[in-house]
């Protein structure tokens, strides 16, 4: 039985990722699971310089899920590059950073930084962030912008590039075919849903933000027609996330066109998820007789 | 090591309206120290982050936690009814907990305001009060002062507090001790200390914070935040911090792993 996958010429064990925000840098998790299972850690999103994120409360739950506006707290590529990049080193897993901004030179100045150090696979540019004012989403909600900021990416990137998409537009078709065309070498979807909770005894808003993202078991329907759409609408490889918590999950987004997958709130709920969806996917393919997993992708 | 585990309801009672007091028998356990917490997660998964919850007491054993936590929504709603015997998945142990050598050789206020009362028991237990069952640790402290803060008559765990010493009671309402807070109480009660642990509403803290400031103490409060993962990766849960935090390396610390529990001076609340 086959489970690597080969993205933009990085093979990776199985197509079991982290979602970015969810998993720090490895380390909490790393007591719960071995990250030697893992097809790719990526990394929570980093910016060249510290941010403090947003004022509390940045969590809130929503049936079947939640909201976040976390704000992108890091603490800048200094710290990171010393830090974390020599932790994940230590495992045999990929290693993807998210990347994040308020400029395209603050996306160029860190991807730059990124590019001297040899065991990063892939960078992952977020501009589909819902909870940050400026740059991020600014970047991701309009098609001409997501083209131009690629295309800066792909001037400066030394490693292959996935561009995170956003759901919050309307058509993901269009975001997708824009992010192609000025080069990207992957695409990754979706990102949180942007939402909103009132708490009516209160009356104040769940969040300080006002508005956070949504994820969970709850916006998987959603995200599995988007990676559909975009899978589709493109050449290039998708990485389809949202609301995977089993192994059953992730087969349905590789059948709706994921060539990979990551898991994201989940984490929270079980810490054990990411091997869980490993093992999950594994006992499918045994069970329909699957000898290589890639044969799953796009196969409905 | 912090687990997921499942763990056994040995009993369950409604000690006060809305406050609930459960023992559960669970190897984390053995290693849970006063003012460190676990995460229940609700059986309903449309409810699906885990209730951070304090721990009350260790059993002299160490097999069994006794939490003792407020009705506050859907997942505590969903704990208040578990029978003994029950399983209940919990993610443990898991934050800090309080620093029981800074109280050597001192005295030491234990405060607690509503249900930041619970995590105070432990603690007087391990400090030592009067009648502690832990030996090891009874010498560390000069002397014990237990201040409760309650809304009303309805003083949950009170007595048991009672068994370690002398308890100073403060009530909103002004029917048990003194009307106002706890530190309402040590004003008129006149008492003094060389430190001070606390865990209680923000506008507590925020009150003890600032007398500790004024006597020149240390105080360490024990604080809440909303949390995801429990665990430190989700930065959902963080208090600002006067200094730039050796972890976050901006103005935030992560109450579920670098706290609960800080030192008053060292976060702004």
């Amino acid at each position: 039985m086959n489970t690597q996958v080969t993205i933009a010429g990085v093979t990776f064990k199985n197509p079991v990722m982290t979602a970015s925000g969810t998993f720090g840098s490895g380390m909490e998790y790393g007591e719960f699971v071995d990250l030697n299972r893992l097809g790719a850690v990526v990394t929570k999103g980093v910016a060249n310089v510290p941010w403090e994120g947003n004022p509390v409360p940045r969590v809130a739950e929503v049936y079947g899920g939640m909201l976040n506006a976390i704000g992108l707290q890091n603490p800048g590529i200094d710290v990171f590059l010393k830090r974390d990049i020599p932790f994940l080193k230590q495992y045999d897993t990929k290693i993807i950073v998210n990347v994040c901004g308020r400029t395209v030179e603050d996306y160029v100045e860190t991807v730059e930084r990124l590019g001297e150090e040899q065991a990063v696979s892939m960078l992952e540019i977020n501009v589909s962030c819902p909870n940050v004012k400026e740059g991020a989403i600014a970047f991701g909600q309009k098609a001409d912008a997501l083209y131009h900021i690629t295309a800066e990416m792909k001037k400066y990137a030394k490693q292959p590039v996935i561009m995170k998409l956003s759901p919050n537009v309307t058509d993901i078709t269009e975001m997708a075919k824009a992010a192609e065309a000025a080069g990207a070498d992957a695409l990754s979807l979706i990102n949180t849903i942007t939402g909103m909770k009132i708490d009516i005894h209160k009356r104040k808003f769940a969040l300080a933000n006002r508005t956070g993202g949504m994820s969970g078991p709850a916006i998987k329907p959603v995200a599995v027609r988007m990676v559909y759409q975009a899978a589709h609408a493109v050449k290039i490889p998708v990485i389809g996330m949202g609301g995977i918590a089993t192994g059953e999950d992730a087969v349905e987004f590789l059948l709706a066109g994921a060539s990979a997958v990551s898991v994201g709130a989940m984490n929270f709920v079980n810490p054990y998820a990411t091997v869980e969806v490993v093992e999950g996917i594994e006992a499918y393919m045994k069970q329909y007789h699957v000898e290589d997993v890639s044969e799953l992708i796009g196969a409905v | 090591m912090k687990q997921k585990q499942n763990a056994a309801v040995f009993s369950q009672e409604e000690i006060a309206p809305g406050i609930y007091d459960m023992w559960i028998e669970t190897s984390l356990a053995k290693q849970a120290r006063p003012g460190q917490f676990l995460c229940i997660y609700p059986r309903d998964k449309s409810t699906l982050l885990p209730r951070p919850i304090s721990i009350c007491e260790v059993s002299e054993d160490r097999q069994a936690l006794r939490i003792v936590y407020r009705l506050a929504g859907s997942g505590t709603r969903e704990f208040s009814y578990y029978e003994k015997g029950e399983n209940i998945s919990v993610l443990g142990i898991l934050g800090n907990g309080f620093p029981l050598e800074a109280a050597a050789g001192k005295r030491v206020f234990l405060m607690g305001g509503g249900i930041g009362i619970p995590p105070i028991l432990e603690l007087v237990k391990q400090l030592g009060g009067n009648g502690s069952q832990d030996g090891a640790m009874s010498a560390v402290c000069e002397e014990v002062t237990m201040i409760l803060g309650y809304r009303d008559e309805k003083t949950f765990l009170r007595e048991d507090f009672e068994k370690y010493g002398r308890v100073y009671t403060a009530t909103e309402d002004g029917s048990v001790g003194t009307r106002g807070n706890v530190m309402d109480a040590v004003r008129e009660k006149e008492l003094t200390a060389d430190v001070i642990y606390a865990c209680g509403p923000m506008p507590m803290l925020r009150a003890v914070k600032a007398y500790a400031a004024e006597q020149k103490i240390k105080a360490y409060i024990s604080l809440e935040e909303h949390m995801a993962c429990g665990v430190g990766a989700c930065l959902g849960c963080v208090v600002k911090t006067k200094e730039i935090h050796h972890h976050s390396h901006v103005h935030n610390a992560r109450i579920c792993t670098d706290g609960p529990v800080f030192e008053a001076a060292e976060v702004t609340i």
